[in-house]
C-alpha cells in the first residue's frame, strides 16, 4: 500500500507538469490549428530564467514572476515574428516553423545561461510529508496544487470571461469570428503568451524537484503532446487528465516493472487508447454537416 | 450610404476585379446578380475587410472604409452573412447569436435574440443544439440572424439562396424584404437573379469582375438580355 502510494505521488508530481505542458499545448492548437513544438521550451526557459534572475539576487517569488513574464514575452515574439508573418501556409508549415522556433530556443538557451544542471530551493523546505508510510514532497503539493489552479482559471478563462469566448470563436471559425468584431490577430498573440506564461510556470513549480538545463524542453514536449493526444486534443480536460494520466503510467510502470520500460509502457498505452479511440479519451467528434 | 469606386482586387497576379462602381442609399435593397465565378463574393470580401483591396475607394457613411480592419467594420455598422454561412460549427444556436453580439454586452442582446426567434421561429427550437447539425437552411437563418446581432445599419447577404429547397428560399427572401421595415439597408448578392430582382428596390449585372448593367430592379427584371442571360425565360 505505501509501495502503491509513492508511485502514486511521483506520478502525480510529474503527470502535473505533462497536465501543464499538454494544456499549454490545447491553448495554440486551438486557436489556431497548430501543434507548436516550442512548448517545451517554454518549460525550460521558466526554470533557466528563475536560476539566473534568483542568481542575480532576486528574491525566489520575484524571479519566478519574472521568468514567467520573460517566457509570455518569447511567446509574443515567436508568433508575432515566425507565425503571423507565415500567415495562410498550410498547418504543416506552421508546425514546421514550432520546431525550428524550438532548436533555436535551445540554442540560444545554451548560449546565454550554460550547458550545467540546475535548481533552485523548493518553497516551503525540503522537509517532505508522510502519509501511510509514504512520502510526498511540498514541492510536489505546489506542483498538483499549481497545475490543478491552472486548470480551474483557464476553465472559468473561457467559459466565464468574453475574451475566452472570443478565443473558441477563433479557434473554430476564423473568418466568421473577424465579421462579430474579433481581433483574431490579437487573440492569436494572446493565446502565445498564455500558453508561454503557463509553460514556464510549469517550469518554475518542477524544477526544485527534476532540476533543469537547456536541453529538457523536447523530452517535455513530447510528453506534453502525447498526454494532450491521449486526452484529446483540442480539450482542456482532456489535456489536464491525459497529462496526468501519463504520468501515472510512467510512475506505476517504473516502480512495479522497470524504470527502463517507462516510457515504453507509457506510448503502448497511448497507441491502444488512439487505436480504439482515436479522438482520444474526452475528444469529441466533429459535428460538421456538409 | 455605401459607395464602392473604381474597386480592384486580386489572388495573387490574378485580378479578379477590375474597377467597379456601386453605391447602395440608406433603406435600400439592391442585389448584384451575376453568375458563379462574376466575383460577387470577392466584392462582398473586400466590403467586410478579409480580402485585400488593390485599388479603388470604399466609403461607408461618409467614412473611408478601405483600410479599416475587418474586425472594426461591424462597429461602423456593416455586417455580412457570408458565403458558406460560415456559423460557429461547435457552439450552440444560442452561443452563435450571442458571439452575432460580441461588441455589446447591454440588455438589448437579449432582446435582439428575441426578435431573431421571431424572425427565424426554427432557431429558438434549437436554440441549445450544436449549430453544426442544424439543416443548410436552418443554418443560413442563423448566419443571417446572427449577422443582424451585430446591428448593423447595412447588411451584406452573400448568396443566401445557395443549394436551398424552393420553399426555404422563398422563407429567406421574404425576411430579407422585411428588413427595410427594421431599417436595415441590404445588399444582395445572388445567383438566383429572378428572386433577388423581386424583393430589390435597384440591381446591378456583374460579369467577370466588372459592372455590365445597372438600374431599377423592375426593369432589370423586364430587359429582354438579362431574361435571356440569367432568368432562364
Amino acid at each position: 500500500m505505501s509501495e502503491f502510494l509513492q508511485f502514486l505521488f511521483s506520478g502525480l508530481t510529474v503527470g502535473a507538469v505533462y497536465a501543464l505542458v499538454a494544456l499549454g499545448f490545447t491553448i495554440i492548437y486551438n486557436a489556431s490549428g497548430v501543434v507548436n513544438f516550442a512548448q517545451g521550451e517554454f518549460v525550460m526557459l521558466g526554470g533557466m530564467i528563475t536560476v539566473f534572475a534568483h542568481a542575480a539576487g532576486l528574491p525566489l517569488p520575484l524571479a519566478a514572476l519574472a521568468a514567467i513574464a520573460a517566457t509570455a514575452a518569447v511567446g509574443v515574439a515567436l508568433n508575432k515574428l515566425a507565425i503571423e508573418p507565415a500567415r495562410g501556409a498550410p498547418v504543416v508549415s506552421l508546425i514546421i516553423i514550432t520546431i525550428g522556433a524550438s532548436i533555436f530556443i535551445r540554442g540560444a538557451a545554451q548560449l546565454i545561461f550554460d550547458k550545467q544542471i540546475h535548481s533552485f530551493p523548493a518553497f516551503s523546505g525540503d522537509d517532505p510529508i508522510h502519509v501511510l508510510g509514504a512520502t510526498i514532497l511540498t514541492q510536489s503539493l505546489w506542483a498538483i496544487g499549481g497545475a490543478f489552479a491552472v486548470f480551474v482559471g483557464l476553465w472559468l478563462f473561457f467559459t466565464r470571461t468574453i475574451l475566452g469566448r472570443a478565443v473558441l470563436a477563433t479557434s473554430n471559425n476564423r473568418l466568421a469570428a473577424q465579421l462579430v468584431g474579433i481581433n483574431t490577430d490579437f487573440v492569436m498573440t494572446l493565446s502565445f503568451a498564455l500558453s508561454a506564461a503557463i509553460g514556464a510556470f510549469a517550469g518554475v513549480l518542477i524544477t526544485p524537484i527534476t532540476m533543469t538545463s537547456y536541453d529538457v524542453g523536447l523530452g517535455l514536449a513530447l510528453k506534453g503532446f502525447a498526454g494532450a493526444m491521449l486526452g484529446g486534443m483540442g480539450n482542456p480536460k482532456g489535456a489536464f487528465a491525459g497529462g496526468l494520466l501519463l504520468g501515472l503510467f510512467e510512475a506505476m510502470t517504473a516502480g512495479y516493472l522497470s524504470s527502463q520500460y517507462k516510457e515504453a509502457a507509457a506510448f503502448v498505452v497511448i497507441l491502444a487508447v488512439l487505436f480504439f479511440m482515436p479522438q482520444g479519451l474526452f475528444g469529441s467528434k466533429s459535428t460538421d454537416r456538409v | 450610404m455605401l459607395t464602392v469606386e473604381g474597386l480592384r482586387s486580386r489572388y495573387g497576379r490574378i485580378e479578379v476585379l477590375h474597377g467597379l462602381d456601386l453605391h447602395v442609399d440608406s433603406g435600400e435593397i439592391v442585389t448584384v446578380v451575376g453568375a458563379n465565378g462574376a466575383g460577387k463574393t470577392t466584392l462582398l470580401r473586400c466590403l467586410s475587410g478579409v480580402q485585400p483591396v488593390s485599388g479603388g475607394k470604399i466609403t461607408f457613411r461618409g467614412e473611408a472604409l478601405t483600410t479599416v480592419p475587418a474586425y472594426k467594420r461591424l462597429s461602423r455598422g456593416l455586417a455580412q452573412s457570408p458565403e458558406g454561412r460560415q456559423i460557429f460549427t461547435n457552439l450552440s444556436v444560442e452561443e452563435n447569436l450571442r458571439l452575432g453580439a460580441f461588441l455589446y454586452s447591454d440588455a438589448r442582446v437579449d432582446k435582439d435574440m428575441e426578435d431573431a426567434f421571431q424572425m427565424f421561429p426554427i432557431l429558438r427550437e434549437k436554440r441549445n443544439l450544436a449549430a453544426g447539425g442544424l439543416s443548410g437552411g436552418q443554418q443560413q437563418m442563423l448566419a443571417m440572424a446572427r449577422a443582424l446581432m451585430g446591428r448593423p445599419s447595412c447588411l451584406l447577404l452573400d448568396e443566401p439562396s445557395m443549394g436551398l429547397a424552393p420553399i426555404i428560399v422563398q422563407q429567406i427572401f421574404d425576411v430579407v424584404s422585411g428588413l427595410k421595415a427594421l431599417g436595415v439597408t441590404v445588399l444582395l448578392v445572388e445567383q438566383n437573379a429572378f428572386g433577388a430582382l423581386k424583393i430589390a428596390d435597384r440591381g446591378y449585372v456583374m460579369e467577370t469582375g466588372q459592372i455590365t448593367m445597372q438600374g431599377a430592379a423592375a426593369e432589370l427584371i423586364a430587359d429582354p438580355r438579362i431574361r435571356e442571360a440569367y432568368l432562364g425565360i
